[in-house]
């Protein structure tokens, strides 16, 4: 019995392993781009990730067919959602400009490609709101399109 | 394409643009090493939980069969009804 769950909790792992290196790096991009960190030098977006991807692995007997992707990129922005004041400053990256609400919803509308109803469900928001709030990120991102790098030396 | 759409695809552009930025390494050791110390956690919470549930039970059924709270008959403090 003992000998059968280690079996399948290493059978588990495996396939955790597996799930991290295939979405991994598209994770860790949305993570980033939500940070507003630099690409490749991500410490904020990796913890993030590994909150995510740790209680995804730890639900992994009981996901019942349900998407990993989904139910992590779910947690990571339920996570980013709670904890979005302490990204409020730009560290560089591409969407620094933005308020961490107008990033996680752009990220998560054009970059993951959710539909606005299905955003605003896992937000707990009125899509009115999720509209607006992509409206305005949009406005900001394509009126700043190139100063992100200039961004992270302005104070917020 | 309408106005609105090509917008959306030139951000979209913007955001899907991969610089190389690696994938560490220990990316998923650092997930597995959490979920499992999660996964501890809530076994030890439940053995936890399961051990106040039984001792519970333990404890009544110790003083039940000590007490025997039933072997008394309840005390009357209604006094008999009598010409009525």
């Amino acid at each position: 019995m003992r000998e059968h769950q280690a079996r399948q909790e290493r059978l588990r792992a495996r396939e955790f392993e597996v799930f991290v290196a295939g979405a991994g790096g598209r994770l860790l991009h949305a993570a980033t781009l939500l940070t507003a960190e630099p690409p490749g030098a991500a410490p904020e977006a990796e913890r993030l990730l590994v909150w995510a991807l740790a209680r995804t692995r730890a639900d992994w007997g009981r996901l019942h067919g349900e998407d990993p992707y989904e139910r992590t990129r779910q947690l990571l922005a339920t996570r980013f959602a709670h904890t979005g004041r302490r990204y409020r400053r730009s560290r560089g990256g591409l969407l620094g400009v933005l308020a961490p609400q107008e990033r996680l919803v752009l990220v998560l509308r054009l970059h993951e490609g959710v539909g606005e109803e299905q955003v605003a469900a896992g937000l707990g928001l009125p899509v009115e709101r999720v509209r607006a709030l992509h409206t305005r990120a949009m406005a900001t991102v394509l009126s700043r399109p190139r100063e992100d790098a200039r961004a992270a030396h302005e104070p917020a | 394409m309408s106005l609105p759409d090509r917008k959306e695809a030139e951000v979209r552009r913007l955001l899907v643009q991969r610089t190389a930025e690696p994938v560490p390494a220990d990316l998923a050791e650092r997930a597995l090493a959490d979920g499992a110390r999660l996964l501890r956690r809530r076994r030890v919470l439940r053995t936890v939980l399961w051990g106040v549930v039984l001792a519970g039970l333990l404890a009544l059924t110790a003083w039940s069969l000590a007490a025997r709270p039933w072997s008394e008959p309840p005390p009357t403090t209604t006094p008999p009804a009598v010409d009525w």
